[in-house]
C-alpha cells in the first residue's frame, strides 16, 4: 500500500536531506517533487495544490527560525508530516454507539468497492469487543449478494437476516426495516446493513438508498471506497455526500500497491475521517484507521505502533507468562518455545505485511513482496517433526533422527541441518544477551528464525547416545 | 462537462494560449485519469496545434494515443478459451455474463467455467448469470482448485465443441505473487486441451493510476490481449485505460455500461474518445 507514495516521498527528502543549508529554492524543488508524487498517486488536483501551498508557505516561513546546525531537512520534512496527518483526518474517531440499542451502521458506495466482504469484516470486529452484530442483506440488486453474505455471516459467526432471496427480488427498504425490527426484538446490539453498489450518478439508486436511511436512521453511514480509485473519487464522493450523505470512510484494498491517494483527497474535500482500513481478503485483514500511522508509513516510517499492537494480540498472556517465568527460571529456550512463537507469527498475519510496517520498508518493497509465506510453514513442519524431546534438546539429533525428521517434514536432511544450525546459533546469540555483550533483541535474524523475545541460559545436556529404535528410545525418553 | 469549451477557443494557435490555459488543459486531462505522464505528452502535441479546429486536433491527438491493434476477438481454431482477469471488484463476474450473452446474441455457442473459487459466492453469481442468459456454467466443488474446474471446462467444451469457452477467474491483487502464479497455471492448464484465443483484463473506470501497474503486472504473467473497461456508465471518464493503451499498446476490446446483460458494447473509439473529452 502507499508503498510508490512512500518512496517518491523518500526520493523527495533524500535530495533535501543531502544539504547542509536548505535554501529558498531547494524548498520549492522539494514542493514541485512532492506535487508530482501526489499526483501520481491519484491524488486530486485541488488538495494537491492546497497542500503544497502550504507546506511552502510553512516551510519557507520556518526556514529563518532554523539554527544553522541542526537537522534542516528533519524541519521541513516534520512539516510534511503534519500536514498529510491533517489531511489524513487529523484523529481517528470511533464509531458513535447509540443510545439506545441496536447501533445501526448502513454501508454505501460504488459497485466492487467491497462493501459485503466489509460488512463480514465489520461484524467479526464488534463481535470480537463483545457486541452481538446481526447483518443485514439489503443488497437485492446483484446477483447472489445475498448469498454471498450468508457465506461470510456463517464464517465470522454473526447470524444474517435475509428474508428477500435477492436476484433483483425484494425490497431493500423493506429489508433494512425488518432487519432493525428482527434486531430490536431479538436484542442484538448492532445492526450492518450491507447496501447494493450504486454509482453517484444513479439517481434513481441513490433515492433508494435514501429511502433505506431514512427508514432506518442509521447512527452511521459508512462510505466504503476502493484505495485504487482514481480522480473519480472526488465526484463520487460529493456525490454520495450531496445524496445519501455520510459519517465516515473505509478504505479497502490497502493491501495493494495502490498509491491511495484519492482517499487524502476524500477525507480534505468532504471533512469525513476514514474510520477503517481494510487491507486483505481473510475476514481479520482490517483495523481502525490512524491517520497519525499511516502519514508516517507514506513517508516511510514504518508503523511500528501498528505492528507492537498485532504482536499483543497474537501473543496470549498466558503463554507470555510463562515465557517470561521460563526465563527468569534461567531455563533453555527450546524448539518448543520456538514453535509457538511461530504459531503466534502466523496469527499476526503474513510475514510480508509484519515486514512492511517496519521502518525503511518502502526501501525494500521489492524483497517484502517476495517473501516466501512457505518458509514459515516448512520451518514448523520440520519442528512438528521432532519428538517432544528432541524439541527440548536438539542436541540428540545423531543422523538417523534427522533423517527421520526430514522424512516426516517432506525437506531434506540439509533443511533439517541448517535449521538446527540456526537455532543453535540464536540460541548462543541469547545467551550472550543474558551474560549482556549481545545484540539489540530482534535484529539479525535470518529468515525463518524471528526473533524470540526471551533470553535462555544453557542447561546441562544431556549427553547420552539415543537408540534408533524408536520402542526403545521411547523406554529411554520415559527414565 | 464540456471540458474543452473554455479551451479550445484559446488554443488557435499557439500564441493566444498563455500559460493559464495550459494548466486548465492540464487540470482536465489529470482529472480524466489520464495521469502526469501522458498528460504532459498530450500537451506537448497540443501546443503544436495550428488552425482553427482545436476541438478536432485534440481528439486527433488522443486518438493517437490509442493502440493500433484489432478489437476484435481473435479466433485461433473453432473451439477457443477466453480468459477472464483482474483485480478484486471490478466487474469480471458480470463482464464474462455480458459478454456470453452478446456472444449467444451473435450465433456463437459458448459454456462458462466459474473459476472463481475463492470468493463467497462467486460461483452461484455466475450460476445464477448463466441459468438467466441460458448458458451452461461449469463449476466445481466449494473452494475447488480454480485449475481442476478449468480442466474439466475445456474438456466439456472441447467435447461440446462451442466456439467459446469463457473462463471468470477469482480477483487478484497484482503484487501478491503467489495469486498470480495460480493464474498463470490456470492458463496452462486450459491450454493444455484449448487454445487460449485471448486474455481480457477488466479495468474498473473509476481506477486511478494503479491501472497501469495493474495492466503491466497481469501481461507479465498472463500476457493480456485486451481490455474490458467497466462502469463507464459512472461519473468516471475511464482515461487510464487510454493511459494502459498508449504505455503497454493493449487494446481496449469492450466496454461495460451497466448491470444489466445488454449494457456492453464493442469498444468505440469515437464515442470513448468524446467522453473522455466530455463533448
Amino acid at each position: 500500500m502507499f508503498d510508490n507514495l512512500s518512496s517518491k516521498f523518500s526520493n523527495a527528502f533524500s535530495s533535501l536531506r543531502s544539504r547542509g543549508k536548505i535554501s529558498a529554492s531547494d524548498i520549492e524543488n522539494t514542493c514541485s517533487e512532492v506535487r508530482t508524487a501526489l499526483l501520481e498517486s491519484d491524488v486530486a488536483l485541488p488538495v494537491v495544490d492546497s497542500f503544497i501551498e502550504r507546506i511552502r508557505s510553512k516551510s519557507l516561513d520556518a526556514l529563518p527560525n532554523l539554527q544553522s546546525g541542526t537537522n534542516q531537512a528533519q524541519a521541513i520534512f516534520e512539516i510534511v508530516n503534519a500536514e498529510l496527518v491533517e489531511i489524513l483526518g487529523g484523529s481517528a474517531r470511533r464509531v458513535r454507539f447509540a443510545k439506545t440499542a441496536p447501533t445501526v451502521i448502513m454501508l454505501a458506495g460504488l459497485q466492487g468497492a467491497g462493501k459485503t466482504t466489509l460488512a463480514g469484516k465489520l461484524a467479526k470486529f464488534y463481535a470480537e469487543q463483545g457486541n452481538t452484530p446481526l447483518l443485514v442483506a439489503s443488497d437485492l440488486q446483484r446477483p447472489n449478494a445475498v448469498n454471498q453474505l450468508q457465506v461470510v455471516g456463517e464464517s465470522v459467526g454473526v447470524p444474517v437476516f435475509a428474508p428477500e432471496p435477492g436476484n433483483g427480488v425484494g425490497n431493500p427498504v423493506k429489508v433494512a426495516e425488518q432487519g432493525i425490527a428482527f434486531a430490536k426484538s431479538k436484542l442484538y446490539n448492532m445492526v450492518i446493513v450491507d447496501t447494493a453498489g450504486r454509482l453517484g450518478v444513479d439517481e434513481d439508486l441513490m433515492r433508494e438508498a435514501i429511502a433505506i436511511r431514512d427508514a432506518i436512521s442509521p447512527d452511521e453511514i459508512l462510505f466504503v471506497v476502493d484505495a485504487m480509485i482514481g480522480q473519480d473519487a472526488v465526484r463520487t464522493a460529493q456525490a454520495f455526500q450531496d445524496g445519501v450523505g455520510f459519517d465516515g470512510v473505509v478504505l479497502t484494498k490497502l493491501d495493494g500497491d495502490a498509491r491511495g491517494g484519492a482517499a487524502l483527497s476524500i477525507t480534505q474535500l468532504t471533512g469525513k475521517p476514514i474510520m477503517f482500513s481494510s487491507n486483505g481478503e481473510k475476514l481479520s485483514d482490517f483495523d481502525i484507521f490512524y491517520p497519525d500511522r499511516m502519514a508516517s508509513r507514506i513517508l516511510g516510517l514504518g508503523d511500528v505502533a501498528t505492528l507492537a499492537e498485532q504482536a499483543k494480540k497474537a501473543f496470549d498472556g498466558e503463554s507470555s507468562a510463562r515465557l517470561e517465568e521460563k526465563f527468569a527460571r534461567g531455563d533453555d529456550f527450546t524448539l518448543e518455545d520456538f514453535l509457538e512463537q511461530l504459531e503466534a507469527m502466523s496469527k499476526m498475519g503474513s510475514m510480508s505485511k509484519l515486514l512492511g510496517m517496519l521502518p525503511g520498508a518502502a526501501g525494500m518493497k521489492k524483497q517484502i513482496e517476495n517473501f516466501d509465506e512457505s518458509e514459515v510453514v516448512r520451518t514448523k513442519s520440520i519442528v512438528q517433526s521432532m519428538t517432544p524431546l528432541e524439541r527440548r534438546d536438539p542436541k540428540v539429533l545423531n543422523g538417523s533422527r534427522r533423517a527421520r525428521i526430514a522424512l516426516g517434514a517432506g525437506r531434506k536432511v540439509q533443511d533439517v541441518n541448517s535449521l538446527v544450525d540456526k537455532f543453535a546459533a540464536a540460541q548462543k546469540m541469547m545467551k550472550q544477551m543474558r551474560t549482556g555483550k549481545g545484540l539489540p533483541l530482534g535484529m539479525g535474524m535470518p529468515p525463518g528464525m524471528p526473533a524470540p523475545v526471551q533470553k535462555v541460559s544453557q542447561q546441562p545436556a544431556k549427553k547420552k547416545s539415543k537408540s534408533g529404535n524408536p520402542a526403545k528410545r521411547a523406554l529411554e525418553e520415559k527414565g | 462537462m464540456g471540458i474543452f469549451s473554455k479551451f479550445i477557443s484559446k488554443i488557435k494557435g499557439v500564441s493566444t494560449a498563455d500559460p493559464l490555459d495550459w494548466q486548465e488543459l492540464e487540470a482536465e486531462l489529470l482529472a480524466a485519469d489520464l495521469g502526469p505522464s501522458l498528460t504532459s505528452a498530450i500537451i506537448k502535441d497540443a501546443k503544436s496545434i495550428k488552425g482553427d479546429d482545436a476541438l478536432a486536433s485534440l481528439t486527433q491527438i488522443l486518438n493517437s494515443k490509442l493502440s493500433s491493434k484489432s478489437r476484435t476477438l481473435n479466433k485461433v481454431a473453432s473451439t477457443s478459451a477466453l480468459l477472464v482477469v483482474g483485480v478484486n471488484g471490478t466487474g469480471k463476474t458480470t463482464s464474462v455474463a455480458k459478454l456470453a450473452s452478446s456472444l449467444k446474441g451473435s450465433g456463437f455457442s459458448v459454456i462458462l467455467a466459474a473459476a472463481d473459487t475463492f470468493r463467497a459466492a462467486a460461483v452461484e453469481q455466475l450460476q445464477t448469470w448463466g441459468a438467466r442468459i441460458g448458458v451452461e456454467v461449469i463449476a466445481g466443488k466449494d473452494g475447488a482448485e480454480p485449475a481442476s474446474v478449468v480442466f474439466d471446462a475445456a474438456a466439456r467444451a472441447g467435447e461440446q465443441s462451442v466456439n467459446y469457452l469463457l473462463v471468470d477467474t477469482a480477483g487478484r491483487l497484482h503484487n501478491k505473487n503467489d495469486l498470480m502464479a495460480e493464474l498463470g497455471k490456470v492458463k496452462r492448464v486450459i491450454e493444455k486441451s484449448l487454445p487460449v484465443s485471448e486474455v481480457l483484463l477488466v479495468i474498473d473506470a473509476t481506477t486511478g493510476q494503479n491501472g497501469i501497474t495493474q495492466a503491466k503486472i497481469f501481461t507479465e504473467a498472463v500476457e493480456v490481449t485486451g481490455l474490458i473497461v467497466t462502469k463507464l456508465d459512472g461519473s468516471a471518464r475511464g482515461g487510464v485505460a487510454l493511459a494502459i493503451e498508449s504505455a503497454l499498446d493493449i487494446p481496449i476490446k469492450f466496454v461495460g455500461t451497466g448491470e444489466g446483460e445488454s449494457d456492453f458494447a464493442a469498444f468505440d473509439a469515437e464515442r470513448y474518445i468524446s467522453g473522455l473529452i466530455g463533448d
